[in-house]
Order: C-alpha cells, then sequence, then structure tokens
C-alpha cells in the first residue's frame, strides 16, 4: 500500500518530519516498507510533446522519438512502446538530474544514434517499480513546464506493509486515522456528495441469490463523457503506484485507494436487460476474465451477471472482457457491493487469481461504507468525467451487518499487558481509533466500527490499548517457574551424547532433506511398503518422505565430491517416516534414526601410511557411540543387507534386537550416485537404541590381586564368526575373566582350506585372591572344551 | 689378617677400585665393578669376614674402615653411573628426536553442525531459566499445525505455494509442519499448565532452495503458561535470552505490533545490530536493527481448542529461526548454505 503524504493531509493535518512518520508506523504496526521523496532527487525534467516516432535503424526494440520541450527539440531513444505523436510525456534533457543510478544525465549513443535525453517511466522518476511504459502526462501541459509540478513529485510516499488483520488500513483514509491517533490530530473524512440529475432515470435492477456470499450490492447508474482524467488525479493515481487507464476507471481505483472500497463500472449498454444477478457459479461454467484467461469455475465461485444471467464479473476478483466501459461508454452502472470475505479469498486462491480487488475484499472491508464510497465516486465522476448521476441508488442490503459491541475490562488490560494503566487511559487509547467507548473500570463497552473486521472480542481490544500506549512504554520481567526444574530429558541427553561420540569419531554432522527419490531408498535397501508420498513435491523425482537417512547422506557424499571433496565422514540424526499401519492413525510413525557415511582415504602420512577407509571404520564408529551411551549388551552378526556389499555387512543387534546395519555400501548404489569405492555406511534406529539395556553402574572394587594370562588360538570355520567364539570364550571363562580380546586371526595352507586360526588374549583376576595355576588350567579346559562343542574349533598346538 | 693387613687391603682395594670405576664404559660394566669391589667377595667382604678373628679392640677400627671405604666406592660408583646415565639419556634423546610439528596419526575430530550448535546454545539458555525441552512430530495434522493454532481454513499460510503436504488422511490434511508451534499444542493437550518448555526442531515450507529460501529449516519455540503472566513478562524474558545469546549487555530489543493468529497482542522482535550497534550497516540493511522473530500473548482460541480457560490462564510464546541466529552471528549470506553438506561448511564450524 503506497500512501503519498499529500492525498494523507486531506483528512488530517500532519506536520510531523518523515522520520517521526516513519516511526509512528512502524510502531502501529503499518511496517514502512519504504519511503520515496522523488521531488528531491528529480531536477530539470520537462513536458516535452511527440512529434515523430521512428524505427531505430540497428535495433527492432527500439525507436527514435523526436520531442519539443517548449524552448526547442530534438531526438531521443526510447525503448518504451506507448506512445504516439502527440502525447506529452516527461523529458529528461542532457544535464538533468535523476534518481539513481541515473543522476546527471548525458548525451549517450545507443546502437550508433545518439539519444539526447530520455523520455521516463514512473520508476525513472523515483515512483515506485513501475516500468512498463513511459508516464502520460496531461496533454493540455505546457511545454516545457516542470514535471515535478504536473506529477506532483514533491511529496513523500510510503510504502506500507500491512498484516492481514488490517483491511482498514489499505487505504489512505485508514492510514491518516492512524496518523492522527498517533499525534492527537483532528481526522475528518469530508462526506461526500454527488449532485444528482433528476433526468438520469435509476431503471435497473438488482437481485441476490447468493446473500451469504453477498450481503450487500449497491448500483447506481450515471451518464459520462469518457476521457483522460485530470492531471491531479493521474498524479494520485501514478503517485500511488497505479497507472491511469481513463476517466471512469481513474475514479473508481481512486476511491479504492482512498476509502478501500473496490469498485467496478459497468458499460450499462452492454448489460443485458439493464439489471445485475449475483449468483453462484455452475459447476464446469467458463469465463474469459479481463486479463484473457477462460477461467473453469466451481460450484462455489460466485458472479456478477448481468440480469439474462450472463457473467459479467467473477465476484470481487476480476472483471470480464463484455461489459469493460471503453471510449464509447455513455451510460455507467457503477457497482459498489460487500462480498464475504472468506468466499472471496477461497477463489482467488483456486484461481490463483489476485486483484487489488480481491486482496481487500478477502480480508474484509467496510460492508457500511459501500454507499458512502459510491456516493464518493460519483462526486468525482461528476468533476472529471461530466456525470449525470441518477437520483438513488439500487442498494441490495437485505441484512444490515451491525457494528459488534464489545465488553472490555480495564484490569483485563492491565493483567495481559503488566501495565497500570487508568480507564481513562485505556478509554483515551481507543477512541481516536473510531471505536465509541462507554462505562469506566470493568464494564466498559466499546463498540467497534465495521472497518475493522479485526477487532471481535476483548483481546482485540486490549492489543489496541497496546498497540497505541506502545510497546516500549511496557516493561519487562523475567517469570520462572516455581514447581519445575529446567532440563533435558533423558532422550535429549543421549541425542546429545551420541552426536558427540560420532563428532569424536571423526564425523561431522550434516542435515539432508526428508523428501527423497524412491529409488535411491529401493537401491539403498530402505523399507518400501509404508512409504508416505508427498502430494506437491519440490521436485518430482524427491517425491516420497525418506525411511531411511542412508541414501540422502550418500547424496551428499556424492555432492562433495563433485566439488573434489573424497576424504569424508558425514553423520546425521534425524526422523524417517512409515505411512500409519493402524487403522485409526493418520499421522506416520516418526522414528528417530542415526547415519553415517564415510568415503575415501584416511591421511595418516607422514606417520602412518594412508590407508583407504573401510567397513571397521563404520564399526569403530559405531562402538564409540555404544560405549558413550554404555550400552550393556550390542553384537554384530554378519548379514546379507540391501544396500550392502553382500559379503561385507553385518546386522546391528542390541539386546538381542536387530537395530540397523553397517558395512561397505553396495557398488550399484554407488553406481547410481557416480561415487567410487570405497565408502562404508551404517544406519540404525536410535529410539530403538536408546531403549537398550545399560551397562550396570554399581560399583566394582579394582582387584588388588594379580592377573593371570593367557593366550588361546583355535582353529575354526572360515564361516565361524570371531565375535560368536568369543562370546562362547565369556562364557566358559565366567566371572574372573577381566578382558579378552582377539589379537591375530590367521589363515594358510597347513591349517586346511577355509580355515582360519583365532588368537585370543584372556586375562583373569579375582576380586579376593590370587588366581592359582590349577584354577586357570581348569577354566582353560573349559574354554578349550566348549569352544570345540560349540564351533568345532581346536586348539592350535 | 692383623688390623695392619686388613687396612692395607683396603686401601689397595680402594686405589684399583677408583681406576676401574673411571675406566667403565657402560652401565653393565659399571655393576660388575660394583660386583667386584662391593659384593660379598670383594676385598672389602673379606675384611669384613676377618673382623671377628681380630683383637677385640681392634674389630671397631676395622669396621669403621670396612664402612669408609664402601661408603667411598659407593659414592664414586653412585657418580659414576649418574654421570653414564646422562650420557646415555643425552645420546639417546638425540637418536629418539621427534619433529612433533610433523602433525599427528591424523586422527580428527568431527563437526556438530551449526544449527545443532546453536541449538543447543538456545537449549542451555532456557534450561537456564527453568524451561524443559518439547518436541513433537514433524509431520503434522490440520488440526495441530493449523486449526488449533487459530489459522482459518481460508488463511495464506494454508496454501500449497507454502505448505509440504502428504498423502495421507483426506485433501490437504496432513503436512509437513511449517513451523514449530503445533508443538505448543501437543505440549497444552498432554499437559495441564503451569508449562514452561521451548521447542526446537526442522520445519519445511514449499520452497525452492535459494538464497532466502530453503524447503528445510529449524525454528525455535518457547511457551510459558501459568497465573498472571504478561506481555511484560513476554518482553522481559526475551530480552533476558538475547543478552546472553549475544553475550552482550548493551543489546537492545525492539518491538513492534504485528499480527499472528495465535498470538495477540503480537509483536515482531528485532535487536540492535550487533556488528555496528544500530549505527547501520550492511547486515542490518542500514538498518541499525536485525528482526529476529515474532511473539506475543497466546490467544484465549488457542487455550479454548487445548482446553485450557483463557479466564484462569495466560501465557506468551516466541519463535524464530535458528539458522537466521547463526547467518547474523557469522556473516553467512545464503541460508541454503546449511542444507547443501559442503564438507568445508560443516568443517569450518
Amino acid at each position: 500500500m503506497r500512501a503519498p503524504l499529500s492525498w494523507i493531509r486531506d483528512f488530517t493535518p500532519v506536520e510531523a518530519s518523515v522520520d517521526e512518520l516513519v516511526a509512528a508506523l512502524n510502531q502501529l504496526g503499518l511496517e514502512v516498507e519504504g519511503v520515496e521523496e522523488p521531488g528531491r532527487e528529480v531536477r530539470d525534467v520537462v513536458a516535452a510533446r511527440v512529434l515523430d516516432i521512428v524505427d531505430h535503424p540497428n535495433a527492432d526494440q527500439l525507436t527514435l522519438v523526436d520531442v519539443d520541450y517548449g524552448s526547442g527539440q530534438t531526438r531521443v531513444v526510447c525503448g518504451a512502446r506507448n506512445v504516439v505523436p502527440g502525447d506529452v510525456v516527461p523529458f529528461a534533457p542532457v544535464g538533468a538530474q535523476l534518481p539513481p543510478p541515473f543522476g546527471v544525465l548525458a548525451a549517450r549513443k545507443i546502437r550508433g544514434e545518439t539519444s539526447n535525453g530520455m523520455l521516463l517511466a514512473p520508476d525513472e522518476l523515483g515512483l515506485g517499480r513501475d516500468h512498463s511504459g513511459i508516464v502520460q502526462l496531461d496533454r493540455s501541459a505546457r511545454l516545457g513546464s516542470d514535471v515535478r509540478e504536473l506529477l506532483g513529485l514533491d511529496d513523500v510516499i510510503f510504502d506500507v506493509s500491512l498484516t492481514p488483520n488490517r483491511p482498514d488500513a489499505m487505504c489512505v483514509v485508514g492510514v491518516a486515522r492512524e496518523l492522527a491517533a498517533h499525534f492527537g490530530l483532528p481526522f475528518e473524512v469530508p462526506a461526500p456528495h454527488a449532485p444528482a440529475d433528476g433526468g438520469v432515470e435509476s431503471d435497473i435492477t438488482v437481485r441476490i441469490d447468493a446473500p451469504d456470499r453477498c450481503p450487500r450490492y449497491l448500483g447506481r447508474v450515471a451518464r459520462v463523457t469518457m476521457g483522460e482524467s485530470p492531471a491531479w488525479l493521474a498524479q494520485r493515481l501514478v503517485k500511488a503506484g497505479m497507472r491511469p487507464i481513463s476517466n471512469v476507471v481513474d475514479v473508481t481505483n481512486y476511491v479504492l485507494l482512498e476509502r478501500n472500497q473496490p469498485l467496478h463500472a459497468f458499460d450499462l449498454e452492454r448489460l443485458g436487460g439493464r439489471g445485475i444477478v449475483v449468483r453462484l457459479a455452475s459447476a464446469g461454467e467458463r469465463m474469459t476474465t479481463l486479463d484473457g484467461v477462460e477461467r473453469e469455475l466451481v460450484a462455489e465461485d460466485l458472479l456478477i451477471c448481468d440480469a439474462d444471467l450472463a457473467p459479467q464479473a467473477i465476484a470481487g476478483i476480476m472483471g470480464g472482457g463484455t461489459s469493460e466501459v471503453s471510449g464509447t461508454t455513455t451510460e455507467i452502472l457503477l457497482e459498489s457491493a460487500y462480498f464475504e470475505p472468506m468466499g472471496i479469498a477461497r477463489s482467488s486462491k483456486r484461481l490463483k487469481l489476485r486483484s487489488e480487488s480481491s486482496a481487500r475484499f478477502e480480508r474484509g472491508i467496510d460492508p457500511n461504507g459501500v454507499a458512502t464510497s459510491a456516493e464518493r465516486a460519483m462526486e468525482l465522476l461528476a468533476e472529471v468525467a461530466g456525470a449525470k448521476v441518477a437520483t438513488d441508488a439500487v442498494d441490495e442490503y437485505p441484512r444490515p451487518i451491525e457494528p459488534v459491541r464489545i465488553s472490555l475490562r480495564t484490569s483485563k488490560v492491565n493483567a495481559i499487558l503488566g501495565t497500570e494503566l487508568s480507564d481513562v487511559e485505556v478509554v483515551d487509547a481507543l477512541r481516536p481509533l473510531g471505536i465509541e467507548v462507554g462505562g469506566s473500570g470493568d464494564a466498559i463497552t466499546a463498540t467497534a466500527p465495521t472497518y475493522r473486521p479485526d477487532l471481535e472480542r476483548e483481546i482485540d481490544l486490549v492489543e489496541e490499548v497496546a498497540r497505541r500506549v506502545g510497546f516500549a512504554s511496557i516493561g519487562g520481567t523475567v517469570p520462572r517457574p516455581r514447581d519445575q526444574v529446567g532440563g533435558l530429558d533423558r532422550a535429549q541427553r543421549d541425542r546429545r551424547l551420541v552426536a558427540d561420540a560420532l563428532v569424536g569419531a571423526g564425523l561431522s554432522e550434516a542435515v539432508t532433506l526428508p523428501l527423497v527419490a524412491p529409488g535411491d531408498l529401493e537401491r539403498a535397501g530402505a523399507p518400501m511398503d509404508r512409504i508416505v508420498e508427498a502430494a506437491n513435491p519440490l521436485r518430482a523425482e524427491e517425491s516420497v518422505l525418506r525411511t531411511r537417512i542412508l541414501p540422502g547422506l550418500l547424496r551428499s557424499v556424492a555432492h562433495n565430491r563433485l566439488h573434489g571433496l573424497f576424504d569424508i565422514g558425514l553423520f546425521e540424526v534425524g526422523r524417517v517416516f512409515l505411512a500409519p499401519d493402524a487403522v485409526d492413525q493418520v499421522l506416520p510413525d516418526e522414528r528417530v534414526h542415526v547415519a553415517l557415511a564415510l568415503s575415501g582415504i584416511r591421511r595418516r602420512r607422514p606417520i602412518e601410511d594412508d590407508r583407504a577407509v573401510d567397513a571397521y571404520d563404520a564399526v569403530d564408529a559405531l562402538h564409540q557411540l555404544f560405549d558413550a551411551l554404555e550400552l550393556a549388551d550390542v553384537r554384530f552378526e554378519g548379514a546379507v543387507r540391501a544396500g550392502f556389499h553382500a559379503g561385507r555387512a553385518a546386522a546391528v543387534m542390541v539386546d538381542g534386537h536387530d537395530v540397523g546395519a553397517v558395512g561397505e555400501v553396495d557398488q550399484r548404489v554407488l553406481d547410481a550416485l557416480e561415487l567410487v569405492r570405497p565408502v562404508v555406511a551404517a544406519e540404525l534406529d536410535l529410539d530403538r537404541v536408546l531403549a537398550a539395556r545399560r551397562r550396570d553402574r554399581s560399583f566394582r572394587a579394582p582387584s588388588p590381586f594379580p592377573p593371570y594370562s593367557i593366550d588361546l588360538a583355535f582353529v575354526v570355520d572360515e564361516d565361524r564368526e570371531a565375535d560368536a567364539v568369543a562370546r562362547t570364550l565369556r562364557g566358559a571363562a565366567g566371572e574372573v575373566l577381566e578382558d579378552l580380546r582377539l589379537f591375530d586371526v590367521f589363515r594358510s595352507v597347513a591349517l586346511g582350506e577355509r580355515r582360519k586360526s583365532l588368537a585370543f588374549a584372556l586375562r583373569f583376576r579375582a576380586p579376593e585372591r590370587t588366581l592359582t595355576d590349577e584354577e586357570v588350567g581348569a577354566i582353560r579346559q573349559r574354554c578349550i572344551d566348549a569352544v570345540r562343542r560349540e564351533h568345532g574349533g581346536e586348539l592350535r598346538g | 689378617m692383623n688390623l695392619a693387613d686388613a687396612q692395607q687391603q683396603l686401601d689397595r682395594a680402594m686405589k684399583e677400585a677408583s681406576g676401574a670405576v673411571e675406566a667403565v664404559t657402560s652401565p653393565a660394566e659399571l655393576d660388575d665393578v660394583e660386583r667386584r669391589y662391593l659384593g660379598r667377595r670383594s676385598p672389602a667382604g673379606e675384611v669384613r669376614e676377618a673382623i671377628k678373628d681380630l683383637e677385640p679392640a681392634d674389630r671397631p677400627v676395622a669396621g669403621r674402615a670396612v664402612s669408609a671405604y664402601n661408603d667411598a666406592i659407593g659414592a664414586l660408583i653412585e657418580e659414576r653411573r649418574a654421570a653414564l646415565t646422562a650420557a646415555a639419556r643425552a645420546a639417546s634423546t638425540e637418536t629418539e628426536r621427534l619433529d612433533l610439528t610433523v602433525g599427528g596419526h591424523g586422527r580428527d575430530r568431527g563437526h556438530l553442525h551449526l544449527v545443532t550448535q546453536v541449538q543447543r546454545e538456545l537449549e542451555d539458555i532456557f534450561v537456564g531459566l527453568g524451561y524443559r525441552v518439547a518436541e513433537g512430530p514433524e509431520v503434522e495434522d490440520d488440526w495441530h499445525n493449523f486449526e488449533a493454532l487459530n489459522i482459518p481454513p481460508a488463511h495464506p499460510a494454508r496454501s500449497m505455494q507454502d505448505t509440504l503436504y502428504v498423502r495421507l488422511g483426506g485433501d490437504e490434511q496432513v503436512m509437513l509442519r511449517t513451523h514449530t508451534s503445533p508443538v505448543q499444542i501437543r505440549t497444552m493437550e498432554a499437559h495441564d499448565p503451569p508449562i514452561y518448555v521451548v521447542a526446537p526442531g526442522r520445519t519445511y515450507r514449499n520452497e525452492t532452495p535459494g538464497p532466502r529460501n530453503s524447503p528445510v529449516f529449524h525454528q525455535m519455540e518457547c511457551l510459558a503458561v501459568d497465573h498472571g503472566l504478561t506481555l511484560a513478562d513476554l518482553f522481559g524474558t526475551i530480552e533476558a535470552f538475547v543478552r546472553q545469546l549475544f553475550d552482550d549487555e548493551s543489546i537492545r530489543t525492539r518491538f513492534r505490533s504485528d499480527f499472528f493468529p495465535y498470538t495477540e497482542p503480537s509483536a515482531e522482535l528485532a535487536v540492535s545490530c550487533i556488528f555496528c550497534h544500530g549505527e547501520g550497516c550492511r547486515v542490518c540493511s542500514h538498518t541499525g536493527w536485525i528482526e529476529l522473530g515474532g511473539c506475543g500473548m497466546v490467544d484465549p482460541n488457542v487455550f479454548r481448542a487445548v482446553g485450557y480457560d483463557p479466564e484462569e490462564w495466560q501465557g506468551f510464546a516466541f519463535g524464530f529461526g535458528l539458522e537466521r541466529i547463526a547467518m547474523i552471528r557469522y556473516g553467512i549470506d545464503e541460508i541454503r548454505t546449511f542444507f547443501d553438506n559442503d564438507f568445508r561448511f560443516l568443517s569450518q564450524y
């Protein structure tokens, strides 16, 4: 919303500085996004008449325009197409000054033709961002006269951004009302008066078939003389960011900008049956809007039709071409109406069609301002289009919308705001906003004006008081909970431990998008039976929610590889999503997973040799994670897992449950991502890991007695897993086993085909005595027997 | 052997031993010398054996002589041993010298994502103020993400342009949460007041990644509900938190009227620019202020939606983007930087 200060002053005599005005608007919640003072940066720009236009010899898009600027004639190169000979336009001669980036103009050669200045579009004059064509000045303007005066550039234009709850401030009157309240100034909107002409008959009909959607529709007839708007009117539109079109259309826009009432002028001769019917569309009905697009409607869309039921406009959103006013129009039906906001919002959203009108209707205009705004339009039409106005309007308003009465307690205001305002202060805060206030103390009755649809409840008035007294006057106290100790819960603390452990293991944390390609999930062996699909994915190929983190993390590895970064380790802790599997469940199951991936070379030189990452690096990282969590029962079991190398993967078992997998990433997965070996990875269901049993933390006194160490090597079949043998040894060795370590894996011809030797170091110690040779000998024998029994393993001599 | 013989033998041995100690070149040779001149079969050992056969009057004299001999040779040996050890150390220092500036075994520590670091920092600040950390699902239903937050069906925030919907339930009924505010609703549904929580987490929008937009980002929501909480409590809490976050007592906060469906009164929260302290610079777009988030008093309709009596309970809520805080603090220009997962970025923090 662009509000020129000169226009605001029509309603309140505000004299504050620009900085004060900006500060006031910002405090009031009418955020100032920009301030333009075009007159400050424009110098020596004058009105000039277009004499002749010829094509530029070297450029299709450019023309050469001869202009007469009063004291002489010259030629400029021009890129705009909206000028014809006879137009009067702003001309910046060589030496004139324009807002940045132009500065002081010099003569320039453009594609071989000299341009002695510029013809200007609104943005080049510092008026907003409109660059669609050259500004048209009043043709009667004196050539050579300063455009600052012609366009009223010595003005301040506030570009105000409004929150959706404040439709009332989407107009100049609304902004003026706020400023008047803030500065304690008088505020008056003069009552319009259109001189009626008894000779113009109000012979039109208005019928509302959908009164819920259109509570009020006013039609008024006038005979008009189409033409251009006078300079003062055109200027204001330009400064407010609109292009002048014709006197009749400009007046409707002027009233829209001034009073927030969208208006529409129909060419009455082109309205079948000289009447209006407001009805719902029938499903599938089609209509071509002013922008030339044919739109298919649904039964919820509201139409403005003529008396023959032919659609003329999509109510409150956009008109059609058939009854649009044109140069030949002599008689108009002016529409001033109030439409139900939600209905307009739904249609506008579904049709993806927004307009100045729909933006206002969907937020809610003043239903009781409809007639006054129509009167204002007629007053202006009488002035600028020689309108002869019918005496009466046809005003269909079957159930007038009454102002809302709201009970307000001063005590509640203070309770919410933490203030100690008196009754008088509360009342004084509200009155200048047009809110009628009666009563006192906790029995104040406020009547909200109908231009403020956001005021319905006590809390809405509390907010108004806060706005008016200013947030800066409200104190700052820090409340603390009385019965609660701040802190993280167990899972939150554990998740921090997990991340810290992985960081300690050399991995860096990534954050990937949960929307992934189904193919990535499938290749990586992620569950596909409970996929949640996105309804409107950002990219068609990334159309489902992840059921595993790893596929996305591997994409990040690939992305880094594209940047020449191979030797990396990443992890992510995040959610995965599985579609509901219970009848009454709507939301997916969300589980927290942790995934990690390492690729490339582990740089160890010059201290050690470099080596490629391998699956043991991933296993190490998991061990650090489990150790940080002090899990009691973790083991790895060789397993074939989709997405992993068939011979280099293991299932991760926690408390005997499969919670994930670790291993080298499958070649097929790597190929799809244009990655090369080695890439190793793991993914765990972290929720299950965190739920697992933890190590016993009760104190065990370190034994003061000496240890007893032995080594045992067993020859077993190749497919016997070291960890299984180790578990057997632990079981057989019993309580006095203090430490067990696999220290060698050895294969040779002598051992036999598909056989291997596993050598373990065992250390025993008893808590309360020195172990004897006999005791350890017995334990040793139990170990040997158990390995033979359970694994067919023979002690190696 | 008489006393004189003994004395003579000790003197002779003393002379020999001194020469032998001087002559040794290794600790092992020194050990030999020690055995030879101080052991049981050494000259002193023989004299000590013989003492019992001396005249009683001579015995103490001989005993003292043996002690003197032992002390003197012992001192010589220890002196020599110390010298040898020092020489050996000096020699091995040379051969064992390591250039520690070469580096290490190359075991690097990784890095927490910058957003995680900021999130932890914020969590810890609020924990210090007595808050707990609440969580909720990232895929939400219409009730929690919109309806209960007083966001009506036709609200622009619900449009497909802003919201990533999933194919569950009815049309546009289930979505990736667009903010962390639904956690407010879930927390209030699950617990009676008083409530003091923060809810950090990932949020999603239907936006193509770009300098200012990201389909995924993080927010932190704060919700306090208690008897008699006021707008002044909200402002004071934010001021305390902002000073702690930026570790700067001089930082100022600014509140401007704003609109959110779930709070009233509502305000936009800005802080004085941490770089120029209000003078105006590139980071704050020459305004002197940096917008941080939104805040307000919990709307009575939200309380009604969760079954709280708005006449009994009052509360405040505020929320802000975690990336934004990191961007301000570290001068990061583009939000997508956080989600490219470029290892150079991840390793920088």
